[in-house]
């Protein structure tokens, strides 16, 4: 998995999202072991200090938790994933009817417009 | 007690002043950036905290000592050009880095050497100046220091080299030691940085947390330096 840091945005908040990210879709499953800050650290190529903090944040969020002797791992608790889900794709929709307003658009070619445009991807 | 403790640090050399009062304070468990331009005082600011140059007034300390024989037992030193016997070979510089220092270890200079494909029969003076620098950095990162002073480990390597570099410096990180690393090329090193020191004309005008310097400017640390240092 590559990680890809953009400029002038802390490293901590682009690691949450990544990290945010990947559970999300599943690149680590449910109740699986995370790397060690180290490992991780190394990969994304940032400071450990860093990473740690950023993995603390997600353990405050409920996505991880930490066994003290044996390491990190993605929460079991569906209700947490289910909600991480939704926030995605509210902030995801919020992001695109924002950008579709800007151009003039109203909610109901919006919604019109996203349902063509669902049939056309797929 | 810091770890390192720069106290009114003043060095002229003739007419020229190349670090000017400068005071610093560096706990472990960091990785800094020692950042500013050719002739800033970087390279004077190592050397004296590797007791290769005496203040001109007020003094460094390391682990509460000045540098001397107690501190060069703990401060792993890279210097900005080769220092090494350059007639010696990958295994006898390895040798000598064992006979020189008891915190050296082997097998994590041998790893290296490995990973970054140098051959163990070669001389020193035979090889690339790139590899030439990257078997420095294996021999002073496999060493297990309170201090690394790292000046200029990434100017000559190419950029897989450097990440390998970069991964060796976060992999060797110990809760103990702190990390100096000087260098102009900011935008490579600056993710794997805690505090950043930016030095111009020998004076500190900035030491800041890195990802506070990224929140609260909204710019990298790449973008910063070109501002305070814009000619």
């Amino acid at each position: 998995m590559e990680w890809n840091f953009r400029n002038g945005i802390p490293i901590y908040t682009q690691i949450i999202d990544e990290m945010t990210m990947r559970i999300a879709s599943g690149a680590y499953q449910s109740g699986e072991k995370l790397p060690s800050v180290r490992d991780l650290a190394m990969d994304a190529g940032v400071n450990p200090n860093t990473m740690q903090s950023a993995l603390a944040e997600l353990e405050r969020r409920g996505l991880v938790f930490s066994e003290r002797t044996s390491g990190r791992f993605v929460t079991k608790e569906d209700g947490v994933l289910k909600q991480l889900h939704e926030d995605l794709a509210k902030k995801y929709f919020e992001e695109l009817a924002e950008k579709l307003r800007k151009i003039g658009m109203t909610g109901e070619e919006i919604a019109g417009a996203v349902k063509r445009w669902l049939e056309d991807i797929r | 007690m810091a770890r390192i403790e720069i106290n009114n640090l003043t060095k002229e050399f003739g007419t020229l002043t190349a670090l000017d009062s400068v005071a610093l304070e560096l706990e472990k468990g960091q990785i800094v950036g020692l950042l500013g331009p050719n002739g800033s005082g970087k390279t004077t600011l190592i050397k004296i905290l590797n007791g290769l140059l005496t203040p001109t007034a007020g003094n460094v300390l390391i682990n509460g000592m000045e540098p001397g024989v107690e501190t060069k037992r703990v401060v792993a030193y890279l210097p900005d050009r080769n220092a090494l016997p350059d007639y010696m070979n990958t295994q006898q510089l390895i040798d000598l880095y064992q006979d020189f220092f008891t915190d050296f270890n082997r097998t994590k200079a041998e790893d290296m050497v490995l990973d970054l494909g140098i051959d163990m029969k070669q001389q020193m003076k035979r090889m690339s100046k790139g590899t030439k620098e990257k078997l420095q950095l294996c021999l002073v990162m496999a060493r297990e220091a309170d201090v690394y002073l790292l000046d200029e480990p990434i100017g000559g390597v190419d950029p897989a080299t450097r990440d390998y570099i970069l991964r060796t410096i976060i992999s060797n990180y110990n809760e103990d030691a702190v990390v100096i690393i000087s260098t102009h090329l900011i935008s490579d090193i600056e993710s794997v940085l805690d505090d950043v020191i930016f030095l111009k004309e020998g004076k500190v005008v900035l030491h800041r947390n890195a990802e506070d310097i990224r929140e609260e400017t909204g710019e990298s640390v790449d973008q910063l330096f070109r501002e305070v240092f814009r000619c």
